[in-house]
């Protein structure tokens, strides 16, 4: 490709350079509070799906199984579209009237509630990896049900899922590029917007690309100084998926 | 709760969103293909002596593996008719994105399956007097295959839900389909709902057959 002219400098021109610096500050601020949600949820959902109750079972299955299965992007829109219609009128009305940063809003919620199937499963594969004696000898010895799993299953398992949690908080990190299409302007829609103004493709491209690795590289190794402070003497932890 | 939709739009508008459905199996089809192929090589460049080779392929594994598929799809519709000077269907661009993507994903899981075969098999049948080729052949791909196979298969149905992402070049599949129906004749509710439910149907079967077939086939 002979004839592509370089811009480099039109990256620090206003309005462009702070729209990249909008769209990288809504990148990780969605990923954030999407991970918000589907931590806490994620982790209920795992712990339904290894209790003992057959209800609290299928219900974390039954979630699991909805969430993975519908493509986020068609999941993206049911929120975004057909979910107020199917609201209560007068809820359905406050969405789509008075609830604020609607678009911002939605896109959270959806990659939240997304993302939580999927630590629902690295949570449940965390206690299922720990032998089944553990939980009777709890149990044995005159724990309650919370008990066994405040004590010796929780702490346990989160430390041995370290690196697959982490590839899910990356994984909701990417992700947050979906909310561009239902308006929201994070980094990857505005560096398409920059080209769209600019036709300087490759270097808002190249700018995205950059910011993104940049932050994936900073989550690994902060992640793998957690696991090393974090490991359990003479384990071997289950690897990154 | 659907009171007042209209779900005779769907029929209505059968052979639009049909040619929508064969697109998108079309791309998953090719792109998984292409993918496996791809990702083979890589793995095996992963895996070689040579240093170098192998660093090289970790790199572009991590890369790729860093950004978000959206961005690898705009680049590869922008890069591909820039790099061979002309025109180039977007149905072509996206396919590449698609395979280079898959590609290092493919690769990691493939590399995995090999990896888990014990190291000293590998040792025990040279022993015994096999080549390398043939310990390969006959020892570690065979058990290899079988850890890896419903790995690979589940990466495909996320691939197939991950095609659904070609809306954003404006890609007539299944979901750009129903997108154009719905914003025509401002029916979003029932025809998000219809590609949502295919979707479920379609992942959700083929999920409990990998499964059935991961019991069926473990060691």
């Amino acid at each position: 490709m002979g004839a592509y002219n370089w811009n480099w400098p039109i990256l620090l021109k206003e309005p462009y350079f702070g729209w990249i610096v909008s769209g990288f500050g809504k990148t990780i601020l969605i990923a954030v509070l999407a991970w918000a949600i589907a931590f806490p949820l994620g982790s209920a959902i795992g712990i339904a799906r290894t209790a003992e109750s057959r209800a609290l079972r299928f219900a974390g299955t039954a979630y699991v199984d909805l969430f993975r299965n519908i493509p986020l992007l068609v999941q993206m829109f049911l929120w975004y579209f057909v979910v107020p219609e199917l609201l209560p009128s007068d809820w359905g009305r406050w969405v789509k009237r008075d609830m604020p940063y609607p678009q911002f809003l939605t896109a959270v919620i959806c990659l939240g509630l997304y993302t939580a199937s999927r630590v629902g499963e690295q949570v449940r594969s965390g206690i299922e990896s720990i032998p089944r004696g553990q939980r009777n000898a709890a149990l044995a010895i005159g724990l309650t049900q919370f008990q066994v799993y405040r004590h010796v299953l929780i702490p346990v398992a989160y430390r041995t899922i370290i690196p697959p949690l982490t590839s899910d908080f990356l994984g909701v990190f990417k992700n947050s590029s979906l909310a561009l299409t239902i308006g929201v302007l994070e980094l990857t829609s505005q560096a398409r917007q920059i080209e769209e103004y600019t036709f300087a493709a490759f270097e808002a491209f190249t700018v995205a690309t950059v910011l993104y690795c940049m932050v994936t590289g900073l989550v690994i190794l902060i992640m793998r100084i957690v696991e090393n402070r974090t490991r359990i003497p003479g384990a071997i932890t289950v690897g990154a998926s | 709760m659907f009171a007042g939709f209209d779900f005779g739009i769907l029929w209505a508008n059968a052979p639009f969103l049909w040619n929508g459905i064969l697109l998108t199996l079309q791309l998953t089809a090719l792109a998984v293909t292409g993918g496996l192929l791809l990702g083979v090589v890589l793995a095996v460049m992963r895996l070689s002596s040579v240093k170098p080779l192998a660093w090289a392929v970790e790199g572009y594994v991590n890369f790729l593996r860093s950004m978000p598929l959206i961005l690898v799809i705009f680049w590869f519709y922008t890069l591909v008719p820039k790099l061979t000077g002309r025109p180039v269907s977007g149905f072509y661009s996206v396919l590449i994105a698609f395979i280079m993507f898959e590609a290092a994903y493919y690769s990691e899981i493939i590399r995995a399956g090999i990896s888990s075969v014990r190291r000293g098999q590998i040792s025990a049948a040279m022993a015994l007097g096999l080549t390398r080729l043939q310990a390969m052949r006959y020892v570690i791909l065979p058990q290899a295959l079988r850890n890896m196979t419903p790995v690979l298969l589940t990466q495909s149905i996320v691939m197939l839900q991950d095609t659904s992402l070609v809306y954003v070049v404006g890609l007539r599949d299944f979901l750009t389909s129903a997108d154009i129906v719905a914003s025509r004749d401002n029916r979003p509710t029932e025809l998000y709902m219809f590609v949502a439910l295919v979707f479920l149907v379609v992942c959700f079967s083929a999920s409990r057959l990998v499964n059935r077939l991961r019991r069926r086939y473990a060691l």
